[in-house]
């Protein structure tokens, strides 16, 4: 939890658990190393991530937000931090300040059908809201999860995303962009699917996370579908230092990412998204 | 700062030689005095012992990319601008170790680091620099999270403020309405009157009871009507010579609807990306953090340091930089200080100081910046339809 | 085959079009099937038809001599399958090959395509409609070829 005295403090949490999840992808399991309160967080938030004398980078929370005696982040190891952190490997001790943020309107959705558009790693911060849906399944209405990867081997959460196309009350459709032989599923980008897929436009709440093309592209097909823009909310990226408003790196027009975001309602933001170099 | 009062408006007078006496004062109750003195060729802020810091008899010579330190005929206190200082290298120091930590059997832990922090007297704040601090103080106190290290530096500070008794080549404070007159969040407000008979005074406005319990123990005597009268003239005389202007009106507006103009591509050609802007602006407040280790790796300390929208790192994300052009970072910069600054934090960016002006290597004005952005709006309607001519000039 | 008319003017891809045009497309319409792994046309071919995908999926293919077949996209039920009849010179550009199971409604190109000459006005509403169809391939296309997850380094 954040200290409010001081933010910029972390908090040490130790790796219990490394699950590679793709070649390049790996899910972290983190409890504190000193007893806490528990962890609470908000589907869609994020926190800053520490490895001694490395440095910190930012990464989404991808756990059950219903459990708080550890969380759970998917990282991909690109950067030096995360990088780091695959080298700390299970046992290490890294250094948590959190949870930052905005998160996914999921009050706002119940009564609604929700349909989820999720890009490469982007699945990771959508999944807590997958969680809290199941856990309250009868107040939504039909939910759609339309998941793009680059090719099978990057799928994430694989056997997660089996077990819930086996439940009867939600919709998973999984393409990629670039198929290897053996591979039976969908092929393409994860637009494509937006057309098919089973909801009723002018009663659905989109969640969309993956790169700012692949969102582009996926509001504007949800938007040929009848969904309203102020019925599409997406998660922003940018550079983050403090993750609380002070070091200005991640304006965004009008905005800072880290607080203002990183989830933001897509009316909001829609005179802005898609400016070069804003 | 102390309270503020209303009762403690009445002006006095505080002759020129009685003025060490006050900053005695400030010592006495451990104030660390920072004011204007000579260095590095220009005026800048610094500690002050005595009364003789202080660049007595000099003045400053402003405009685009010019700062030059000249004599005065006479030996006023405050007879000059600002410099390329501002007071939030007090309140918000340029480094700053924000933790540090050790290793040990649990991977690590963060030491206890409590740094005594002296309380500050600032002498001589200008009206820009007053709403300069109040932006910051809206930054780092007034959101969800209070700025600690800020915090902590900024709530014991004292302020004696001076009324600007004359304008610099690149001042625009009038026009922004921050000034030239001191008129909220000082303890103790000055007008520096010298008369040819060689009089040298000060009228003095009370803002805080801790201000008027200070100047209680100051010799001085209760203001004329002509003396206040005269401080009153200074102040209009200075306002009606500043050296820029800056139209604000719709200003925000202005700049959302010109992302994509012109006059952009045109500042970008000469805009060298140096920061220089950023870092004399007394309201900028962007920083990074390093993070550090010693060569035996059991220590690592994180440290902030003032950073700027300029540099090609500071939108670095994972694949490359957001802001890449020259022409993406100047907007940025900008458009931040006059217009999302006012969605962010309800007030303007800019207070007019000059200092971005003057200290710019290559002259490039705030002020002309938006005011050739909004005469185009003027002489082409619809708004940016801009004749193509303006790019190819130096092709 | 009367009972193909309201399906066809009841789908999105010939939504608003004029009735005795849905009349038209019905006698050039028929009902076919394929099974899993079943080609319903090849790289070459002469383009003689297009479907509605009304069940199942299939693959559109180009075949590559050292990494055999690589799939470029799957289509699905409701999606439309071939645009090549349209376009001279009438021949198919990739394979398309049902993966599983696939029902669909096939149309006539060949007759449409000399109805389109006769009646400009069919062949503008048929080139508006498959425009759509090919502008949207070649939009995911691009997406594609952006490798929009990729590492980027």
């Amino acid at each position: 939890m954040v200290d409010t005295a001081n933010p910029f403090i972390p908090t040490q949490y130790r790796i219990q658990k490394v699950l590679g999840e793709t070649y390049d992808t790996f899910t972290v399991e983190l409890v504190p190393l000193q007893d806490n309160d528990g962890f609470s967080f908000l589907p869609g938030q994020f926190n800053m991530l520490y490895v001694f004398g490395v440095g910190e980078a930012p990464i989404s929370l991808c756990s059950d937000p219903a459990i708080e005696t550890s969380i759970k982040h998917t990282i991909r190891a690109v950067g030096t931090v995360t990088s780091a952190i695959q080298r700390l490997g299970r046992g290490g001790v890294v250094g948590v300040r959190g949870p930052f943020g905005t998160h996914w309107p999921l009050d706002d959705a119940k009564g609604n059908d929700v349909v989820i558009v999720a890009g490469g790693i982007g699945l990771a911060p959508l999944r807590p809201a997958l969680y809290q849906i199941f856990a309250h399944r009868e107040k939504y209405g039909r939910i759609a999860l339309l998941f793009g990867a680059r090719t099978p081997h990057d799928i994430l959460y694989k056997h997660e995303l089996e077990r819930w196309r086996g439940r009867f009350d939600v919709e998973i459709k999984v393409t990629v962009d670039s198929a290897i032989n053996g591979w039976r599923g969908n092929v393409g980008v994860v637009t494509t699917l937006i057309p098919g897929a089973q909801f009723d436009p002018l009663n659905t709440i989109a969640m969309i996370c993956g790169p700012e093309v692949m969102m582009r592209f996926t509001i504007k097909e949800l938007q040929n579908r009848g969904v309203k823009t102020e019925n599409i909310y997406i998660s922003m990226e940018r550079n983050m230092k403090c993750g609380v408003g002070f070091c200005g790196h991640c304006q965004f027009g009008p905005t800072f990412v880290c607080k203002d975001g990183p989830i933001f309602r897509f009316d909001r933001i829609n005179t802005i998204f898609g400016k070069r170099e804003i | 700062m102390g309270k503020n009062n209303k009762n403690t408006t009445e002006k006095v007078i505080l002759k020129h030689d009685h003025f060490q006496t006050l900053i005695d004062l400030l010592k006495e109750r451990e104030y660390r005095i920072v004011g204007p003195t000579l260095g590095e060729g220009a005026i800048v802020y610094d500690d002050l012992n005595t009364v003789d810091d202080l660049p007595i008899g000099w003045t400053d010579d402003q405009d685009g990319g010019v700062y030059r330190l000249k004599k005065r005929n006479d030996r006023a206190f405050f007879g000059y601008t600002v410099g390329p200082h501002s007071w939030k290298k007090f309140l918000f120091p340029s480094q700053l170790r924000l933790w540090k930590a050790r290793r040990d059997e649990n991977g690590f832990h963060i030491e206890n680091d409590k740094n005594e922090i002296r309380k500050f007297a600032f002498i001589g704040v200008r009206s820009c620099d007053l709403h300069a601090i109040s932006v910051q103080d809206t930054v780092f106190m007034h959101g969800i999270y209070s700025e600690p290290n800020y915090k902590a530096r900024r709530e014991h500070t004292f302020i004696l403020a001076v009324n600007c008794g004359m304008a610099g080549g690149t001042c625009f404070c009038a026009s922004m309405s921050t000034g030239p007159e001191a008129t909220s969040g000082f303890d103790l407000a000055l007008t520096e009157i010298l008369q040819e008979k060689g009089e040298h005074y000060f009228v003095v406005e009370t803002g805080t009871e801790l201000g008027a319990e200070i100047l209680l123990n100051v010799p001085h005597r209760e203001a004329k009507k002509e003396e206040i009268h005269a401080a009153e003239t200074i102040i209009k005389n200075t306002s009606q010579s500043m050296g820029r202007t800056m139209e604000t009106k719709d200003i925000k507006d202005l700049l959302y609807r010109n992302y994509e103009h012109p006059r952009w591509d045109d500042v970008a050609k000469r805009c060298l990306t140096c920061a220089n802007c950023t870092m004399v602006c007394p309201t900028c407040f962007c920083t990074t953090v390093e993070d550090v280790t010693d060569l035996t790796g059991e220590h690592a300390e994180r440290w902030r340091k003032w950073d700027s929208c300029f540099t090609m790192d500071f939108s670095f994300i994972h694949g490359g930089s957001i802001r890449a052009s020259a022409k993406s970072r100047y907007r940025q910069w900008m458009t931040h200080k006059l217009a999302t600054w006012i969605d962010q934090f309800g007030t303007s960016g800019c207070v007019g100081c000059g200092r971005c002006i003057t200290w710019c290597p290559v002259a490039i004005d705030i002020t002309e910046e938006t005011r050739e952005i909004r005469k185009s709006e003027q002489t082409h309607s619809p708004n940016n339809s801009i004749k193509e001519g303006n790019n190819n000039e130096n092709a | 085959m009367r009972t193909l008319e309201p399906f066809l003017a009841e789908h999105p891809f010939l939504k608003d079009l004029a009735p005795e045009y849905i009349k038209l497309l019905t006698g050039c319409a028929s009902n076919v099937r394929f099974d899993a792994g079943q080609f319903i046309f090849r790289e070459g071919d002469e383009a003689n038809n297009f479907y509605i995908i009304r069940h199942g999926k299939v693959t559109i293919q180009l075949f590559a001599v050292e990494r055999g077949a690589i799939t470029i996209q799957t289509i699905e039920a409701g999606d439309i399958l071939g645009w090549s009849w349209l376009i001279s010179p009438y021949i198919c550009r990739f394979d398309a090959q049902a993966v599983e199971l696939t029902r669909a409604i096939a149309l006539d190109g060949k007759c449409l395509r000399n109805k389109c000459e006769l009646n400009h006005d069919l062949g503008y509403e048929l080139l508006k409609r498959f425009s759509h169809i090919i502008v949207q391939r070649l939009e995911a296309t691009r997406l594609q070829l952006m490798d929009l997850y990729g590492a980027h380094k």
